[in-house]
């Protein structure tokens, strides 16, 4: 059975000057322990999908299915990573690793433990009581992705998550990352405008359209030097090109015809 | 992790290298010649601005002291620091200034401490309820470009001599704390209540576990500005009914002709400021330390 299901999925904005439909029966089904990507023109509703399956968004017409329940809120299934790490200034490293689950008022002790042992496994030992401003971009990003997974959800739903960091700490942290969710044994669903980012992180990559948006097509990455290669090996794989030059080829189509 | 263990533990170490404040590594033992100079001059610079405001000071007394002295103005008029030492004197033993003094204190800080609770409170029923900020915008607007020492004769009526301080003082600070604590929730960024929402929080731990301690800095601004327009309220408020306070003293010295009292009353109301914002001023670095905010 799919984790996470979408059928004829429809979302219209409202406002009192107009109506904006942005996700035009969009549908979707994803196995347990998968890892998608969706890349997409800008403004195509990409995050706006994320939002769908988290729940804090209800669809105007379709249905969104998570373990074969109709979603109607957030639920603790699902983890949400966004493009900024958002640490709150005013907690240190751990109290901040602590926010999810002190909101869905887990067992403290254990959430603690969890947390600690997350940070002594991901490199970040010893920075408990550090404040989040003493920690590098790139280390802030993994204190959220921890502050997730201590709320240990089953899909992680990943917001552009690397686009705020440099081009260095990006690489390494993406393959970081995907070690982690893959580790954890974690559905993943990346939204990002970066198709190497996408290729090299997925099982499948998903093309989205100019509004109002559609799935226009699905590439399942196979590769010829393994099943399971690192998102850095990917990069160096044979047909990574291949599919770059596909997706590039079909996005920009998008992007001329909403010129 | 199990594919980079090399260039995991490098980057950590990196980044607690880079981690080390600038300033920290410099210490003093180990400076250059031309590092202590630099400090020298800088301790220099410092000794003279401090001497400078003293001098400015002590220079103003001399004056105000030689023209009344002169002849130059008339000492009737103007009072001169000989005389306020005297007057300062037999208002301290005979006449209860620090009584006065204390209860315009006291008046002060429970002024601000009523509008800060009430302020804050109102601004966070605005944030929580669009509605009620909708409806409640344009009162708030006209509520606070109202003088509202026109409001003087009610409070006086309503609450009595002896509270209509309060009334004055909490009318001029509280719609400027709402409208100061209102701003700073606005500001908070929407994508930290997106992380909340995320994670299923409700309105109420959204408000306990960001809106209020994101909006510590805020507090204490505000807080700061609240020390000047509360006095304000409390002079007003004194000066239109009271029978205690600097603000009595005041216009009771205006009103017998007794210029030394009215200017030491004002120097005793200039010292009460200084030590209130003082006051204020250590309470919020405590809150911000306390908050990680240093």
């Amino acid at each position: 059975m799919p984790q996470i299901e979408l059928n004829e999925v429809c979302l219209s904005y409202f406002t009192l000057k107009q109506e904006t439909e942005a996700l035009r029966d969009i549908n979707l089904s994803i196995e347990p322990g998968e890892f998608i990507s969706i890349v997409g023109p800008s403004g195509c509703g990409k995050s706006t999908l994320l939002s769908l399956i988290s729940g804090m968004v209800k669809p105007t017409k379709g249905k969104v299915m998570i373990d074969g329940q109709e979603v109607s809120g957030t639920s603790p299934k699902v983890g949400y990573m966004l493009q900024h790490d958002h640490l709150f200034e005013w907690r240190d490293i751990l109290s901040n690793l602590l926010v999810g689950a002190e909101i869905r008022k887990m067992d403290r002790k254990k959430a603690e433990r969890k947390a600690l042992e997350l940070m002594e496994r991901y490199g970040l030992g010893g920075f408990e009581r550090h404040s989040p401003a003493q920690l590098s971009g790139g280390m802030r990003q993994r204190v959220a992705l921890i502050r997730t997974l201590v709320t240990e959800p089953d899909i992680m739903l990943l917001d552009e998550p690397f686009s705020a960091l440099d081009y260095q700490t990006r690489l390494t942290l993406s393959d970081e990352i995907f070690n982690i969710i893959k580790d954890q044994g974690k559905t993943a669903i990346l939204v990002t405008h970066d198709i190497s980012e996408a290729i090299s992180m997925a099982d499948r990559v998903m093309v989205m359209s100019k509004r109002p948006s559609t799935i226009s097509s699905v590439y399942t990455m196979l590769f010829d030097e393994g099943a399971y290669l690192s998102p850095w090996k990917k990069r160096e794989a044979g047909r990574y090109h291949v599919y770059f030059n596909a997706i590039w080829k079909e996005l920009e189509g998008h992007v001329v015809s909403t010129g | 992790m199990s594919s980079l263990p090399a260039r995991e533990s490098s980057a950590v170490l990196s980044e607690q290298r880079t981690e080390q404040p600038a300033v920290a590594l410099i210490s003093n033992k180990s400076a250059s010649p031309q590092y202590a100079a630099y400090l020298r001059l800088q301790k220099r610079k410092l000794w003279l601005i401090r001497l400078s405001r003293i001098a400015v000071f002590v220079l103003f007394l001399a004056i105000w002291e030689l023209a009344a002295a002169m002849q130059w103005v008339n000492p009737m008029l103007t009072s001169r620091p000989s005389s306020m030492v005297t007057a300062f004197q037999e208002l301290a033993f005979e006449g209860e200034l620090f009584r006065h003094t204390w209860i315009t204190g006291l008046e002060t800080i429970i002024g601000i401490v009523v509008s800060m609770v009430l302020g804050t409170l109102i601004a966070v029923l605005f944030w929580w309820s669009t509605f009620a900020s909708r409806v409640l915008e344009p009162y708030v607007v006209v509520l606070n470009a109202l003088p509202k020492v026109a409001l003087g004769p009610i409070f006086y009526i309503w609450l009595g001599d002896r509270y209509s301080v309060y009334g004055m003082a909490v009318a001029i600070s509280i719609i400027v704390t709402i409208i100061m604590i209102e701003s700073g929730f606005k500001e908070i960024s929407k994508t930290k209540l997106k992380l909340m929402e995320s994670f299923g929080a409700t309105r109420s731990q959204m408000l306990t576990m960001v809106l209020l301690p994101a909006s510590v800095p805020n507090f204490i601004a505000t807080l700061k500005v609240n020390v000047g327009l509360t006095l304000v309220g409390v002079i007003m408020g004194e000066f239109l009914s009271s029978k205690a306070g600097l603000g009595y003293l005041i216009t009771y010295g205006g009103q017998v002709f007794q210029m030394n009292m009215v200017m030491v009353s004002i120097a005793m109301l200039a010292l009460l400021s200084i030590v209130l914002y003082s006051l204020v001023d250590l309470l919020g670095r405590y809150a911000l330390k306390k908050n990680h905010y240093e």
